[in-house]
């Protein structure tokens, strides 16, 4: 029961970010600064850990092949597939869920737990409005991160093959060129946006009804990203199954 | 004047504010006073309609305080200011930006007659060089006094303080209280208090009203709170120490 009064009540917390809005300077400035904290603020992390993934991404593929029959550009196939369909779309949006999405559930929780909250409603403000959306507009920005990640996944793969001596350069960049398929990036493209909503408001709704002190926000940053994440993995699954099985 | 008629809230069946009925004057400092844990501080957020209340009505000038009714409600927000317990101040801007935030809002003027606005308040209130500091960076009586400026900086009709001396040292909690009343004077405001300190219930208590576990047991003035026979009223008021020697004293002479 607890489990549907959530949901309801999440979907109620959405409707209300899209009514009565903010004034519309004070809005422009508070987008800019979202995008600044949650899209530019994760570019680092994001480059970071793509690359890495990437580079493993390719070994492993290579050891598990080490077939003499197997043409040389599977590599750099297989590494471009699970790159753009999985790695970068997928796991970054988790890793995502534990930096932006606590940063997001600490800092609305933070303003429910000293009373900013109240603050904002007694002088009449919409706080759902103003609080949630500049979040979910600068979310749409996402996608540009996951596009970095995809190419600095793949640029991660084909440092690691090459250099190590898997595959050669041209073998990897032919792998990657083949067979290319339009459909897989409406594919990954659709569950990059659809990760974007929910991470700009899963972490949003365990932030705006929290109750207690500064112990609870802690607590309240582990929950959120416990079901940020664990909604990511279940839509990716949804998604999948829907739009490739 | 704030008219409140039989109101009634409860959480998880638990009932917090019982049945409460009161005016709160125009142009006095009005109290809600009782100890921690009385349900001050939900009745102030019923008042303010940051608590829906179960049962009840509550007037603003007579005329009903509907949360959903939309275009009444958000004029009637911008004629109320509040200083929450906490202070409640944004800590993402800075002082001035705080005390600007409701003329951005919902005010027209152009940037230089925001700054000058806010200017005059800060000086109301008794500020000096803090413009640029942030929450975190001032004092607590410096806070509240920034809470103070942010909610009279659009000229309210109705003031509300929860608790706006807890905290500060008696002589800063005496200026505040004093700093709360002259305003109330001067622009003819609704001001209600929460307080549980009996030194501003001595220095602003225009009118009280005492709360235990959420019921009205009693209301007056702040020379009739000290003459009253009430058990529950004498606990509170003579639980200082201070207070039984000026009653003893009142008595002796
Ligand atoms: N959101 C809530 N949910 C459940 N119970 C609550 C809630 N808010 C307050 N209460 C309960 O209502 C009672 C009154 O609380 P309130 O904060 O009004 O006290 P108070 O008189 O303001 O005390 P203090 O002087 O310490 O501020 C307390 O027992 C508190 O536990
Ligand atoms: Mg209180």
């Amino acid at each position: 029961m607890k489990f549907f009064f959530h949901i309801g009540r999440y979907f109620l917390m959405i409707k209300y970010t899209f009514t009565k809005f903010t004034k519309w300077s004070v809005l422009k400035k508070l987008i800019f600064q979202e995008i600044d904290d949650l899209i530019l603020g994760s570019i680092g992390i994001v480059a970071f850990m793509s690359f890495l993934i990437g580079g493993v991404v390719a070994i492993q593929t290579a050891l598990a092949i080490e077939n003499p029959f197997l043409p040389g550009n599977l590599i750099g196939f297989a590494t471009r597939q699970s790159v753009i369909l999985e790695f970068a779309p997928t796991l970054i949006s988790i890793i995502m869920a534990g930096k932006v999405g606590s940063f997001i559930t600490s800092s609305i929780g933070t303003m429910r737990v000293t009373e900013q909250i109240d603050a904002l409603e007694v002088m009449g403000i919409n706080s759902f409005n103003y609080l949630i959306f500049p979040k979910i507009i600068s979310l749409l920005l996402y996608p540009f991160l996951i596009t970095l990640a995809m190419f600095l996944g793949i640029l991660g793969g084909y440092v690691a093959s090459v250099y190590a001596g898997f595959s050669t350069s041209f073998d990897f960049i032919q792998g990657i060129q083949l067979d290319f398929q339009v459909f897989h990036i409406v594919y990954t493209y659709s569950k990059t946006m659809l990760f974007a909503f929910v991470l700009a408001t899963i972490p949003a709704y365990h932030g705006f009804y929290m109750r207690g002190g500064a112990l609870e926000v802690g607590k309240a940053s582990n929950i959120s990203f416990v079901w940020t994440s664990s909604v990511i993995i279940i839509l990716n699954f949804i998604v999948t199954q829907l739009l490739l099985a | 004047m704030i008219t409140v008629n039989n109101i009634s809230k409860s959480f998880d069946n638990i009932k917090i504010i019982n049945d409460v009925s009161a005016v709160f004057d125009k142009g006095k400092t009005n109290l809600i006073i009782g100890q921690s844990g009385s349900g001050k501080t939900v009745l102030m957020k019923c008042l303010l309609g940051l608590l829906d209340i179960d049962h009840g009505e509550i007037l603003y000038n007579g005329k009903k305080f509907d949360k959903d009714n939309i275009s009444t409600i958000s004029h009637l927000r911008k004629q109320i200011g509040m200083v929450f317990q906490g202070s409640a101040l944004f800590d993402s801007m800075s002082v001035l930006e705080n005390i600007i935030f409701p003329l951005r809002m919902f005010s027209d003027n152009t940037d230089s007659e925001m700054i000058n606005r806010a200017k005059e308040v800060i000086n109301r209130v008794d500020l000096k060089d803090v413009d640029n500091k942030f929450p975190s960076e001032i004092s607590g009586g410096m806070r509240k006094r920034v809470a103070i400026a942010r909610a009279i900086v659009l000229n309210p009709k109705y003031l509300f303080c929860d608790e706006p001396n807890s905290g500060l040292d008696p002589k800063t909690a005496i200026i505040i209280d004093k700093l709360i009343k002259e305003i109330t004077i001067e622009y003819d405001i609704t001001t209600v208090i929460n307080t549980h300190d009996m030194n501003s219930v001595m220095e602003i208590g225009d009118k009280i009203i005492f709360l235990v576990e959420g019921k009205k047991i009693w209301e007056g003035t702040n020379t009739e709170i000290l003459d009253t026979d009430d058990q529950m009223i004498n606990d509170f008021v003579y639980s200082s120490e201070l207070f039984k020697k000026v009653k003893l004293a009142q008595k002796k002479n």
